[in-house]
């Protein structure tokens, strides 16, 4: 507009200051919005683009590197390589996928059948897993502790220091986590689906499997997603449950890695944590729109 | 949004044939639930079997209960629900219910370090300890043998030829081979030669520490070695009394009896280092109160728990609050991009993000990045000083979670009803108005259950403040391993010991119960209040 050549200097002069109004609303409005988010990405981002560069750098410190990315060098990510970082990255993946595989299954048949069967204990179980849901199971880890002493000495898979162990415990609060979320979406899929299906001749067993669980895959997605990344992110009950350094998982490895101040060796940490966040920052960037929509339904409907 | 099956693949079955028609009776999902039920019958036996060998018999009375009512499950035609049920509830039932009944249990006894069984086992423990070589006792000529990791000792006896291990006393074996006065070859045991006895220094520790029961009677005493070639009786200088309960040191006369908490104690107040399980009631919580080593630290320990629930969800809510008010705006270009830059540290595991802060917040700014490049270099002892603790961790948990909170105000932002805001702009409200009486509470209406769920997840966050700053540091007026930091899980952690160190079982759950009814009390009270919230709307 500004560009229309106009014979009228009054009407000109009122578009231009027309002009400078709708520059100075936009700032005040939207414009002071992209300072402030690039301070906000400089906080979100920072430490992450920091610990990229120590990954990359060629010292085995966290150190001096005021610089980002001075130097690149793929030294850090060798020397893991020589630790056992791979195995407990593997131990973690086999543990965390484990327990997320049974969560969903576990959570997915019990949502089925509060949602859709009428049977007697359905309201007061229902209250129970509300209940239940509140207490964190790890809360109890001493007696896990302890049942787990007494239940290697009669089956040593179950014992201490076994993964199986692990992934047994972590699906003990498979139920009490996860159950209120898919139940809340399981009662939004239609009954009449159910009953056309059954009218068809399908079994219940047909039902949830052919037809019910496909329709709710973005609360399975959510609930798989929400039960890994807990249990990759477990210390408290893998601390004391793996005792023996190659069954270890990541958190108590790389934990062992920085706790000591004296020999921590921050380049190593630094290359794993990239490798080993990887996955989980796949995993958000690309489900991040099912978390939104799983965390507020499933928990303001519950 | 996921809370509709719109727009999900799948949808109805082909309409074009129904299910009746191509129904072939019990197919291969029969076949399938045949072959995992005897799979879970195959190992509930097993574990029942393994159970009764050992004499563990709350083991296989639950195991055989929960296959029971597997097998009722899945083989009857009454238990529908139950067959989507019981593979959760089973798991829920072992490793939440019975853990947290059980948690119950041991807070009311003394269990820990040197109260870890009965008074029997406590009784051969302290035999054994305190063995000494008898006084003119015989020597036999001994043979070192070797099975799988199992050490044992091999001796003649008159003549006759004795074997056993620590865990097996020792019994006569008449097909080993006697050469001369000393053992050459046992069957199914490997002959020690004293070449690699002495070529191995682990071995020789070994060898040393082994004590083989003549028989299984601890007051009979044990065969050891010095020197790897000849076996001594050492008998134990304490002396049973099992009518009496009392033990009584055969070179002082001291007579120490058994008590009712657990101790065997002399009469001038000397116990002996090994006491027995016993139930003490809720001496435990009274102990949690009173201790002196506890009770100071108790309540610092706890109002710092609240103080740090309440401070991060309110800090992290306001500033992902602010955000997605300041973000939600349709002229902003690149919002998602945006979107996804600012919920970064929300996708980063946190352990691995205290770990990482952990280092960025080293006090030498030769090491620690923050004090060396926003602090000018300063030596600021971020985690070493009781306050700047308290704050590095509120500020990292604020980083952790603010994104969190960013994603939930938005959801809900985009969500709000659009004719209540209507109404509002036609009743005359300004932005300001809107922003300060309107949406507030619509926004708090429908996140409320999320930050109760947030305030009860950060009271038992252990990983933060065990990454960050494992509780330090240290408190200097108590003896007990506890710091300014320290919130109550991460008490429990410590007390109970079971990462290593001195165990009091009794003690950490006893604070575990504490922790329990705080967590539920809190929870039961504000679903309530939301429920209340939600009605009004």
């Amino acid at each position: 507009m500004a560009t229309t050549v106009n014979a009228d200097p009054v009407r000109a002069d009122r578009e231009r200051e027309h002009a400078a109004a709708r520059r100075r609303r936009w700032l005040a409005e939207v414009g002071w919005k992209y300072p402030v988010a690039v301070l906000l990405v400089f906080y979100a981002a920072f430490p992450l683009a920091y610990v990229l560069s120590a990954a990359l750098a060629s010292s085995g410190t966290l150190t001096g590197s005021t610089e980002l990315f001075r130097s690149v060098s793929t030294a850090n990510v060798t020397a893991l390589a020589d630790t056992q970082f791979l195995t407990w990255m593997a131990n973690t993946l086999i543990i965390a996928g484990s327990t997320s595989a049974g969560s969903v299954l576990m959570g997915a048949a019990a949502a089925y059948a509060f949602s859709r069967f009428r049977f007697a204990g359905r309201r007061g179980g229902l209250t129970a897993l509300l209940i239940i849901q509140m207490f964190p199971q790890f809360l109890a880890f001493i007696a896990v502790f302890l049942l787990l002493l007494a239940l290697g000495d009669v089956v040593p898979p179950l014992g201490l220091n076994s993964r199986l162990a692990l992934i047994c415990v972590h699906l003990g609060g498979a139920l009490g986590t996860n159950t209120f979320l898919m139940y809340g979406f399981f009662n939004t899929i239609p009954r009449e689906i159910d009953e056309a299906a059954k009218i068809d001749g399908a079994t219940h067993a047909q039902t949830y499997w052919t037809i019910i669980l496909r329709l709710v895959t973005p609360i399975l997605a959510v609930v798989g997603l929400l039960s890994f990344v807990a249990a990759f992110g477990d210390f408290i009950l893998a601390r004391i449950i793996l005792t023996s350094e190659s069954n270890w998982t990541l958190t108590v490895g790389m934990y062992a890695w920085v706790s000591n101040e004296l020999n921590a060796n921050w380049g190593l940490f630094a290359a794993g944590a990239v490798i080993a966040s990887l996955p989980i920052l796949a995993l958000f960037l690309i489900l991040q729109r099912y978390i939104v929509g799983g965390l507020t339904t499933g928990s303001v409907k519950g | 949004m996921a809370g509709s099956p719109r727009g999900v693949r799948g949808g109805p079955p082909d309409r074009g044939e129904s299910h009746a028609r191509s129904w072939r009776g019990a197919g291969w999902g029969f076949v399938v639930k045949l072959m995992l039920m005897a799979a879970v019958n195959a190992v509930g036996l097993a574990i029942v079997w393994s159970a009764y060998v050992e004499g563990s018999w709350g083991i296989l009375a639950g195991t055989l209960a929960l296959t029971a009512a597997a097998d009722w499950v899945y083989f009857s035609k009454r238990s529908l629900p139950a067959k989507y049920l019981f593979p959760g509830l089973a798991f829920l039932l072992i490793f939440q219910l019975f853990t947290m009944a059980y948690t119950f249990n041991v807070a009311m006894t003394n269990y820990g370090t040197g109260h870890n069984g009965t008074q029997q086992q406590a009784v051969d423990a302290l035999l054994i300890q305190n063995e000494r070589a008898v006084d003119d006792a015989p020597e036999y000529p001994l043979t070192i043998v070797r099975r799988d990791d199992e050490l044992g000792f091999a001796v003649v006896d008159d003549g006759q030829a004795m074997v056993g291990s620590s865990d097996t006393p020792l019994a006569s074996e008449p097909a080993a081979t006697i050469d001369g006065d000393r053992i050459t070859v046992v069957p199914g045991w490997d002959v020690v030669d004293r070449g690699t006895l002495l070529a191995d220094q682990s071995l020789q520790q070994q060898v040393l520490d082994l004590r083989v029961p003549v028989s299984d009677d601890a007051d009979d005493g044990s065969i050891r070695t010095r020197e790897g070639t000849r076996g001594t009786v050492y008998r134990s200088t304490l002396d049973w009394d099992p009518q009496a309960e009392t033990l009584t040191d055969t070179e002082t006369g001291v007579v120490y009896a058994a008590r009712d908490d657990g101790r065997f104690v002399a009469d001038d107040g000397t116990a002996l280092p090994v006491g027995w399980e016993v139930y003490v009631g809720f001496d435990n919580f009274v102990r949690g109160f009173t201790d002196s080593n506890y009770a100071g630290p108790f309540w610092r320990i706890t109002a710092w728990t609240f103080a740090f629930a309440i401070l991060t969800v309110v800090t992290s809510f306001l500033m992902g609050m602010a955000m997605a008010v300041v973000f939600n705006d349709e002229r902003i270009r690149g919002r998602k991009l945006l979107r996804t830059l600012f919920i970064l540290p929300y996708a980063f595991p946190a352990f691995l993000s205290a770990l990482l802060w952990r280092g960025m917040l080293n006090a030498n700014p030769d090491y620690g990045i923050i004090n060396d490049l926003f602090l000018f270099g300063a030596r600021i002892e971020w985690l070493n000083d009781p306050w700047l603790a308290k704050l590095a961790i509120i500020g990292v948990n604020l980083w952790l979670s603010f994104p969190y909170w960013f994603l939930v105000c938005t959801g809900a932002l985009q969500s709000l009803p659009n004719d209540v805001l209507e109404a509002a702009r036609i009743d005359g409200a300004g932005w300001w108005r809107t922003w300060t009486s309107i949406t507030p509470p619509l926004l708090l209406i429908s996140t409320a259950p999320l930050i109760i769920a947030s305030f009860a997840f950060n009271f038992n966050n252990f990983t933060i403040i065990y990454m960050l700053t494992e509780g330090g540091p240290r408190f200097t007026d108590t003896s007990a391993v506890l710091g300014h930091t320290d919130i109550l899980i991460t008490m429990i952690y410590q007390i109970s010991g079971v990462a290593g160190g001195r165990a009091d079982f009794g003690l950490a759950s006893a604070l575990s119960i504490i922790v329990f009814l705080v967590v539920g009390v809190i929870s039961a009270l504000t679903f309530r209040r939301t429920r209340r919230l939600e009605e009004i709307l």
